[in-house]
C-alpha cells in the first residue's frame, strides 16, 4: 500500500492518493498535499473542504457534484455556484482533488 | 495515474497488422492505464471474497494461493459440468475469424488478444492441455498450453479488457458466446482472489448498504428531495413521492448512479415527473435501492445474493408488480436470472399499466416491467401531452445498449418514445446499431478512471458512428438508456466527439412532458435556458 510522510509519519494512502484512514487528515496535511500540487489553499478552497467534510459526517458520502454547486452559490454568491468556479479552484475536478484534501475516500462514479 | 493520450496521438497506435511472432509466445505486458486498481481488502472481507491480501499488477509475484493451478483447473473442471454451453463453446471454434474484427477493444487497439477468437483462445488452450486427451498427448502441436502464473496474468489483463457485451456472438456462425467464457474466467481470477476495485466496491457496499454507491437512506432521500427542488424551480410544481410504503401498487427500483451521479440524475427527475404528471401509486424503496448488480461481474453467486432484496422488499411492501429504471447490465439480470435466481413472492401480479390498462405479458413470471416500455405504452394510448418544441434544439441519436438490445430485444420503445419527445432523430449506420450495436466501451465494471485509455478506445467505433451523425446531420444528443452509458459516454464524447451531450430517455421525456398546473417553462431539465423560451425581462 503506498503512503505519504508527513510530520515524520507514514500515512497511507491508496493508488490515486486518497487517505485510507479518515482519522489520520489533519489541516497541516490538506495543506502539504495540496502544495505537493501546486496549490497554495485559500478560504475560497477551504470552504469547500470544509462543506465536503461536514457532509461526509452526515452521510457517508461525497455530496452530488449539483449539491456542492448549489451550496457554494448560496455561501460565496450566485456568481461562483457553477462548476467553472469550482474548476478554477480545483483543476482536476472538484469531486477528486477536494475530496482529496478533505481527507474523503476517493468519489465512486456512477455505476 | 496513467497519463491519457490525446485522440490523435492514441489513434495512431492502433495496429492491425499481426505480430511477428507466434501469439502463444507473446509474453504480456501489462500497461498503464489498461487496467483496473485491484480490490481493497476491506470490500473484499465485506463480502467474504478469497485469498485477501495486498498485490499489485505491477509487482511480479502476485502471492497466487499456494495450489493455485489445482484450484484453477478444478474451477474449469466444475464449470464444464455446470455449464454445457461452455463445455462446447471450448469445443466447437474452427477459427475462421468472422468475430476478429467485431470486438471493440479490437478495433481501439489493434492488440491480437482482443480478437474474440483469440481471447478465448487464452483459456481453450488451458482446456485443451488438461482436459482433452489430443492437448495432452500433443501439447502446443494440439493448440495446447502449460497453465503458468503468466497465463493468470494474461487472463486477468485481458479478460477485463472484455465488457461481455456479446457482439462477437451475433457474428460467430457456431453462436459461440465469449461473453460467457469472460464470465468464467472472471469468477476464477476472484477465486484466486484477482478482484478489480471497481468491482468489489459496489458489491460491498450493496450488500451492506443496498446500492453500488453506498447511499444510506437518509442519503437517497436528501438527494431526490435535492432533485424535487430543481423541478419545482423549473416546472413551479412541487413533487412528493413517497418512500419505503406498504400498501403502494408498484416499486419502483433504478440503478443507484440516477440518485446520485450527472447526469443520471436528470433521468431521474423525469422519472419523478412523469410518474407524478400520471399520478402513479408507487414507492421508492431505500433498502432495494439498486437496479444494477456488480455482483454479476465477479460469480453468479454474487449476482444471486445481491438480487434478494428485490423480491423480498416487493413482498414486504406487498406491492402488485415492480417498475425499474433505465439501466442496461440490471435488465440482464432482471430479464434472464432473477425469476430463476428467486421465486417472485405471491403478492405479485401480472403487471398492468393502471393508466392505460396494458397487460405486459412478457412480465407474467418475472413481474419486472421497464420504464421505457412502461412510457412508450403511455405515449401510444396518448397519455401524455407532449411539448417537442422544448427539445427543438436537440438533434438525437440512440445508442443501443448491448443488454436491453442484443441482450433483450428492446430496439422499438425508446426509438418510439424518443421520436415523440423530439423533432430531429438521426440514427447511426446499421451495423452499429440495434443487435449490432456498439458497446461503450465501459460496461460490466470497467467504468473507472485509471483505465481511462482502455475505455476511450474499447469506446472509439461507437464514437465513431455518433461522429458520422454528428458531421452529417449535426446530431448533438446521444440519447441511451443505461446508468453506465449515462456515466460512461459523456467522457468519451469529450474525447472523441466534443459538443455531442449524452441524456437518458427520461430527461428527454422531462423536457417535452407538459405538466398539469406547470409554470411556463423557460429552462431545461439541467437548469439552462431553454433555447427560444428565454425568461423574458422584466
Amino acid at each position: 500500500m503506498p503512503s505519504i510522510e508527513f510530520q515524520g509519519k507514514q500515512i497511507e494512502v491508496d493508488e490515486d492518493g486518497y487517505l485510507v484512514n479518515l482519522n489520520d487528515w489533519s489541516k497541516e496535511l490538506a495543506e502539504y498535499m495540496a502544495g505537493k500540487d501546486g496549490i497554495t489553499l485559500t478560504d475560497a478552497h477551504w470552504e469547500i473542504i470544509n462543506f465536503l467534510r461536514d457532509y461526509y459526517q452526515k452521510y457517508q458520502i461525497a455530496p452530488m457534484i449539483k449539491i456542492l454547486v448549489k451550496e457554494v452559490g448560496k455561501v460565496m454568491g450566485p456568481d461562483k455556484g457553477n462548476t467553472k468556479y469550482l474548476y478554477q479552484l480545483f483543476p482536476d475536478g472538484p469531486a477528486k482533488q477536494a475530496c482529496r484534501y478533505a481527507g474523503l475516500p476517493k468519489p465512486t462514479g456512477c455505476v | 495515474m496513467a497519463k491519457l493520450p490525446k485522440p490523435q496521438e492514441l489513434m495512431q497506435t492502433i495496429d492491425f497488422r499481426p505480430p511477428k511472432t507466434d501469439w502463444r509466445n507473446l509474453k504480456v505486458e501489462l500497461r498503464e492505464g489498461m487496467y483496473c486498481h485491484p480490490a481493497k481488502k476491506k470490500d473484499l472481507e465485506a463480502v467474504d471474497y478469497p485469498y485477501i491480501r495486498e498485490w499489485s499488477p505491477k509487482d511480479e509475484d502476485w502471492k497466487l494461493p499456494a495450489d493455485w493451478k489445482e484450484q484453477v483447473l478444478e474451477a474449469i473442471r466444475e464449470r464444464l459440468i455446470r455449464f454445457r454451453s461452455f463445455h462446447v463453446f471450448m469445443d466447437i471454434c474452427v477459427r475462421c475469424g468472422a468475430c476478429a474484427d467485431k470486438c471493440h477493444f479490437f478495433l481501439g487497439s489493434g492488440d491480437p488478444n482482443n480478437m474474440p477468437v483469440l481471447r478465448a483462445e487464452l483459456m481453450r488452450s488451458i482446456y485443451r492441455r488438461y482436459f482433452t486427451p489430443s492437448g495432452k498427448i500433443l501439447g502446443s502441436i494440439a493448440g495446447a498450453r502449460e497453465l503458468t502464473p503468466e497465463i493468470i496474468k494474461e487472463w486477468w489483463y485481458y479478460f477485463y479488457q472484455c465488457t461481455e457485451c456479446r457482439r462477437c456472438s451475433l457474428y460467430c456462425p457456431y453462436g459461440i458466446d465469449t461473453a460467457e467464457v469472460t464470465i468464467i474466467a472472471r469468477e476464477i481470477l476472484n477465486l484466486l482472489g484477482l478482484q478489480l476495485g471497481w468491482i468489489a466496491g459496489p458489491v460491498a457496499n450493496c450488500y451492506w448498504k443496498g446500492n453500488h454507491l453506498g447511499l444510506e437512506p437518509h442519503t437517497i432521500k436528501s438527494n431526490i428531495e435535492f432533485m424535487l427542488d430543481d423541478i419545482e424551480n423549473i416546472t413551479g410544481i412541487r413533487i412528493e413521492p413517497s418512500f419505503n410504503r406498504k400498501g403502494a401498487e408498484i416499486l419502483f427500483i433504478t440503478p443507484s448512479g440516477d440518485l446520485f451521479g450527472v447526469p443520471g440524475v436528470y433521468t431521474c427527475m423525469g422519472y419523478l415527473m412523469l410518474f407524478h404528471e400520471i399520478g402513479l401509486d408507487y414507492t421508492w424503496s431505500t433498502y432495494a435501492s439498486e437496479g444494477g448488480n456488480f455482483g454479476f461481474f465477479t460469480s453468479m453467486e454474487m449476482a444471486k445474493r445481491l438480487t434478494y432484496k428485490i423480491y423480498s422488499e416487493a413482498k414486504r411492501l406487498g406491492v402488485k408488480w415492480i417498475l425499474g429504471g433505465e439501466c442496461g447490465h440490471m435488465w440482464r439480470i432482471w430479464n434472464q436470472y432473477l425469476p430463476t435466481f428467486w421465486e417472485p413472492p405471491d403478492n405479485l401480479q401480472v403487471p398492468v399499466s393502471p393508466i392505460t390498462g396494458t397487460r405486459f405479458e412478457h412480465a407474467r413470471y418475472s413481474k419486472l416491467v421497464h420504464v421505457v416500455e412502461f412510457t412508450a405504452d403511455l405515449i401510444k394510448h396518448g397519455k401524455l401531452n407532449l411539448d417537442t418544441s422544448r427539445t427543438d434544439h436537440l438533434v438525437v441519436t440512440w445508442h443501443d445498449s448491448c443488454n436491453t438490445s442484443r441482450g433483450m430485444g428492446i430496439f422499438e420503445e425508446p426509438r418510439f418514445v424518443i421520436k415523440n419527445v423530439v423533432k430531429n432523430f438521426y440514427e447511426m449506420p446499421d451495423n452499429t446499431i440495434r443487435e449490432r450495436t456498439f458497446c461503450c466501451g465501459s460496461g460490466s465494471g470497467l467504468n473507472a478512471s485509471e483505465n481511462m485509455e482502455l475505455r476511450m478506445r474499447g469506446g472509439f467505433p461507437r464514437a465513431m458512428a455518433v461522429k458520422h451523425v454528428n458531421e452529417k446531420y449535426g446530431v448533438n444528443v446521444l440519447a441511451n438508456m443505461c446508468a453506465i452509458d449515462r456515466a460512461a459516454l459523456q467522457p468519451l464524447m469529450d474525447y472523441w466527439v466534443p459538443g455531442v451531450t449524452v441524456m437518458g430517455v427520461h430527461e428527454l421525456v422531462g423536457n417535452a412532458l407538459v405538466m398539469k398546473g406547470e409554470k411556463e417553462r423557460t429552462l431545461d431539465m439541467r437548469g439552462e435556458p431553454l433555447p427560444g423560451k428565454e425568461a423574458k425581462e422584466e
